[in-house]
């Protein structure tokens, strides 16, 4: 989309499921700024059932904070000029539940999975994914479908010019679904084709009367390249045609807006992208959310995005630790606790996800189940980002150079530059040095990574923002969105505790750290320093072990975070050390205030 | 700032309670506005399209699925009954004829002469929706449903498993702080809905599947004894389709919790009564809670429901809902407006309560609820 340039004000809004919140965004001088950020609740249901009420409010309460004059009754007021009115207006939006999609694809690990990356990167929850060979029986599938109830469908499946029966097939399952949307009765499912083009016409002829059936590119071509932005822009349009059009409001929410509305978490992929594009760097997000937990990453310039749905800290919750097992979340914890009290605590949590936790036990053992959940939704990630399976790479990015083992992951930790959080869990934790370790501890980043949280969850307005005005979204993301926390340094490798593990050269400054040991070195945000690292004969820092790296470090508001407990990390089995371990680490960064008892 | 209190489970003497009751796809409304119900009375009905049944036809008669039709003895829309021939091959002489039986009873869908695939579909299911809770009729969704409006004691618990079921109220324990036990529980409780206190037993809840109760409402469970029961632990609070013989209902929440004085008046109040009740619970955006629904006569007089859409109040009755004081009873004594950092060294908006003990404790306002009455 065309850059637009003269902007003084911006206005942008995101409707969640709970909350709406808007920013409103000026130029200074020559760069953008965040001016203030407004919240109400979503208006979605009843009794309101109108989700500009809840838009309107959140603006009111930017207007009450600013004394800007940014609404004339229920109109936006343009253009901008002194203290009235804005430039351009955008919004995202995940009320309802977001997008659930259901995608089918012929070869499950190809033009199926092909189909669920397109999905997932627009946005869009995956409910599952249909294969001509997942094992299903054909009325299996189609009982799937009906019971499901996705709002849309994506279907994918024979390279141009290769199988059209197997396609044919699909289609004809999904007519005899027969399917009807989440919302309503009074409209059509939207499908996308998105397949082998010579079977445009018979795909047509079973669905176009019983679907709202649009056709787009083939997303898998030929076996060697995905082609995923066609698909996508389609998912974002009929979203909006489709899907949002018949949630109440969104009629007049669309005029509002300059640009479409976005799925929230396709606006935070866009900016994730746009970050790894303008720093030339591998970046990975992560949102940890009441019921789900989102990860974007772009590695070599490949995005990939992937929805954990059961996995968050409050609806979830529950989820996490019978996915997780009591044992692993247990781990966390540097005190005893009971099986059944955490299984009775954790339900509880469930059922009553509002609330927050008041004492300092219940908050460790809150930071050990995002852990997990962290963990888990990482390893999701990991098994979907990866490669072409069962060809020579090739993406549609041309830089896309380093040639992986077919269907290997994507995600390399020690190549990984930069951690972004959001989402409650990590970016409203007491002390930001909880943030820090619960990424380090559930992530375990190797090498030399940055760790910076999203201090208000301004994420997805300014991804909606970069694709119409790069510039004042990656300033305002950079100097008012994005707090720094500091620099992980951490080797992979083991070696018994005590014994030496890395010599950094920083400044002036030359520390040692032994295994099992965690430091942490001050740096002030927005400091960099040049750093040389000297890993012992048991670790490796990226060029081999025992060999040294240089590297520049970058302040934060924790500072520099040097780990040296090894990759993969491993906890003493024995109940008491393990604890004792974990009540140093947390001293040694000083994550929790000094217990009264424990 | 949204949700700045958990709105509480509603226990209340007597509402006008309705109830959407809609089919699961376009049917038959067999009501009218005005018409009196009984909870068992059915009001609307339909059929559920059957299962399909995918034939690979084609490969079956070696043919290609161009040339099908030449071997149909049925056409799309036809009605097949099970082992009617629905494709043959002429064979040789009237010799060695591939003859292709429908396997199942229902009607043919598709023939497709792209892949060679017959759908067929088997015979409908109907399906029925009661009116759940003796009422009224006040109003029709067409081709779907009808809305029926009943005065009601009505006590919502915090999550339940079971669907919808109706019995006569029976309290086994004497104080809402006793634990349900199995010597509690015999052969006079058959279609009950039992009224237990603070806990149960496995074991108790098992026999009381045995003798045939078809409800039982507690103040808590144990993590460990509901996922015995159910056989699986509980991953997200969506719940309503457990079939394990009984609808469970819990007021306050996990673990050994006293049921609420309210729900435990009210409920024993109804000794000898029918309920209607639910156990199905979503705890998602359009929140869905268990329930117990007691129709009363018309005549009685209705109770103020006090609107509490405004949020919390000083000298509001409110219960803590989340450890170090779960469950404990209070009555808010100040409301700050500034944040304050609690033990956890979370920054959140506080509230002061003075428990019934006459204690005063600071509380986040996210973890207490109103007790609406």
């Amino acid at each position: 989309m065309e850059e637009k340039t003269e902007l003084n004000r911006i206005l942008a809004t995101d409707c969640g499921s709970t909350t709406t919140k808007a920013i409103l965004i000026e130029k200074k001088g020559d760069e953008y700024r965040l001016v203030v950020r407004g919240e109400a609740p979503t208006t979605v249901e009843s009794p309101f059932e109108d989700v500009t009420r809840g838009v309107l409010n959140s603006v009111k309460e930017v207007e009450e904070l600013t004394g800007r004059e940014i609404l004339d009754g229920e109109k936006i007021i343009y253009p901008s000029k002194g203290n009235r009115g804005i430039d351009i207006y955008v919004s995202t939006s995940s009320a309802g539940g977001g997008l659930q999609m259901m995608v089918a694809g012929v070869v499950k690990e190809m033009t199926a999975e092909s189909a669920a990356r397109a999905a997932l990167g627009a946005g869009a929850i995956v409910m599952d994914i249909i294969a001509t060979n997942d094992r299903r029986r054909a009325h299996k599938r189609i009982e799937l479908i009906r019971d499901l109830r996705p709002d849309m469908i994506l279907l994918s499946g024979g390279i141009d010019g290769g199988t059209v029966s197997h396609v044919v097939e699909l289609s004809e399952t999904i007519a005899a679904a027969d399917p009807r949307p989440r919302f309503g009765t009074g409209y059509e499912l939207p499908v996308i084709f998105a397949g082998n083009v010579d079977a445009r016409e018979v795909v047509k002829e079973a669905l176009e009367e019983k679907t709202a059936l649009s056709i787009v590119d083939n997303l898998r071509p030929v076996l060697e390249r995905e082609n995923l932005r066609p698909a996508r822009d389609a998912i974002h349009e009929l979203f909006m045609e489709h899907v949002m059009a018949h949630a109440p409001g969104y009629k007049k929410l669309m005029e509002w807006t300059d640009v479409p509305i976005m799925p929230t978490p396709g606006a935070v992929g866009a900016l994730i992208q746009t970050i790894a594009e303008r720093q030339n760097i591998n970046v990975m997000g992560v949102d940890i959310g009441g019921a789900t937990t989102d990860i974007f990453s772009v590695f070599d310039g490949i995005f990939n995005r992937t929805v954990s749905a059961n996995l968050g800290m409050s609806y979830s919750v529950s989820n996490v630790l019978t996915e997780a097992g009591v044992e692993n979340v247990l781990r966390w914890v540097p005190f005893s606790v009971g099986r059944d009290d955490l299984g009775n605590r954790v339900r509880n949590k469930m059922i009553r996800p509002t609330t927050v936790p008041m004492s300092l036990k219940e908050l460790k053992m809150e930071q050990a189940l995002a852990r997990e959940a962290l963990r888990l939704a990482l390893k999701q990630h990991k098994e979907m980002a990866v490669g072409l399976k069962g060809v020579q790479q090739e993406r549609t990015i041309s830089d896309a150079f380093e040639q992986v083992a077919t269907g290997a992951t994507l995600v390399n930790m020690m190549k990984l530059n930069l951690i972004v959080g959001s989402g409650g869990a990590l970016s409203h934790a007491p002390r930001r040095a909880q943030a820090a370790f619960m990424l380090i501890d559930s992530f375990q980043p190797e090498g030399v990574t940055g760790l910076a949280v999203d201090s208000i969850f301004m994420m997805p307005h300014l991804g909606v923002l970069s694709t119409v005005h790069k510039k004042a979204a990656m300033e305002v993301f950079d100097k008012d969105c994005l707090i720094r926390l500091g620099t992980c340094i951490a080797p992979t490798g083991k070696a018994p505790e005590g014994r030496e593990a890395l010599e950094i050269e920083m400044g002036s400054e030359v520390i040692k750290i032994n295994a099992g040991d965690m430091v942490l070195v001050p740096l002030a945000d927005g400091e960099k320093v040049a750093a040389v690292i000297k890993p012992s004969k048991y670790f490796d820092m990226g060029e081999g072990k025992g060999k040294e790296v240089e590297a520049s470090i970058t302040g934060g508001v924790v500072g520099v975070i040097v780990d040296c407990r090894g990759r993969p990390l491993e906890l003493p089995e024995d109940e008491e050390k393990r604890r004792e371990n974990l009540n140093r680490w947390n001293k040694a960064l000083s994550i929790y205030p000094e217990a009264k008892e424990e | 700032m949204a949700h700045a209190y958990t709105p509480g489970l509603k226990v209340t003497t007597n509402i006008n309670l309705r109830k959407e009751r809609r089919l699961p796809l376009k049917g038959d409304v067999i009501v009218k506005i005005g018409d009196r119900v009984k909870g068992e009375d059915i009001v609307a009905r339909t059929e559920l399209p059957g299962d399909v049944e995918t034939v690979n036809l084609a490969g079956k008669l070696g043919v290609l699925p161009d040339e099908l039709e030449q071997f149909m003895k049925k056409k799309e829309g036809d009605p097949i009954e099970e082992g009617e021939t629905i494709a043959e091959t002429s064979g040789l002489f009237g010799l060695f004829k591939t003859v292709i039986k429908s396997p199942i009873k229902g009607q043919v869908e598709t023939i497709s002469n792209i892949t060679g695939q017959l759908i067929l579909r088997g015979t409908p299911t109907p399906v029925e929706i009661d009116a759940y809770m003796d009422g009224r009729v006040v109003d029709i969704i067409e081709n779907e449903g009808v809305v029926v409006e009943s005065r009601v004691t009505f006590v919502q618990g915090i999550f339940g498993i079971g669907g919808e079921t109706r019995g006569i109220i029976q309290p086994i324990v004497d104080s809402r702080k006793e634990v349900v036990v199995p010597e509690m529980i015999d052969e006079s409780l058959r279609g009950k809905v039992l009224i237990g206190g603070s806990n149960v037993t496995k074991e108790a809840i098992l026999k009381a599947v045995n003798v045939g109760a078809v409800g039982l409402v507690v103040g808590g469970i144990d993590d460990a004894v509901l996922k015995d029961f159910l056989g699986y632990e509980i991953g997200v609070a969506i719940t309503g389709n457990e079939n394990k013989g009984i609808t469970l209902i819990v007021t306050e929440g996990f673990g050994k919790m006293d049921m609420s004085p309210a729900a435990f008046r009210l409920l024993t109040q109804h000794k000898g009564d029918r309920a209607s009740i639910n156990g199905a619970t979503q705890i998602r955006a359009g929140v869905l809670r268990p329930e117990v629904v007691v129709p009363l006569s018309e005549s009685s007089t209705l109770h103020k429901v006090k609107d509490y859409s405004k949020g919390l109040g000083v000298g509001e009755t409110v219960r803590i809902i989340r450890e170090p004081y779960f469950g404990i009873i209070g009555k808010v004594i100040e409301l700050p407006p500034e944040l304050e950092i609690v033990e956890s060294e979370s920054k959140v908006r506080i509230l002061k309560v003075k428990t019934e003990e006459g204690s005063e404790l600071t509380i986040p306002r996210a973890n207490v609820e109103i007790i609406e009455e």
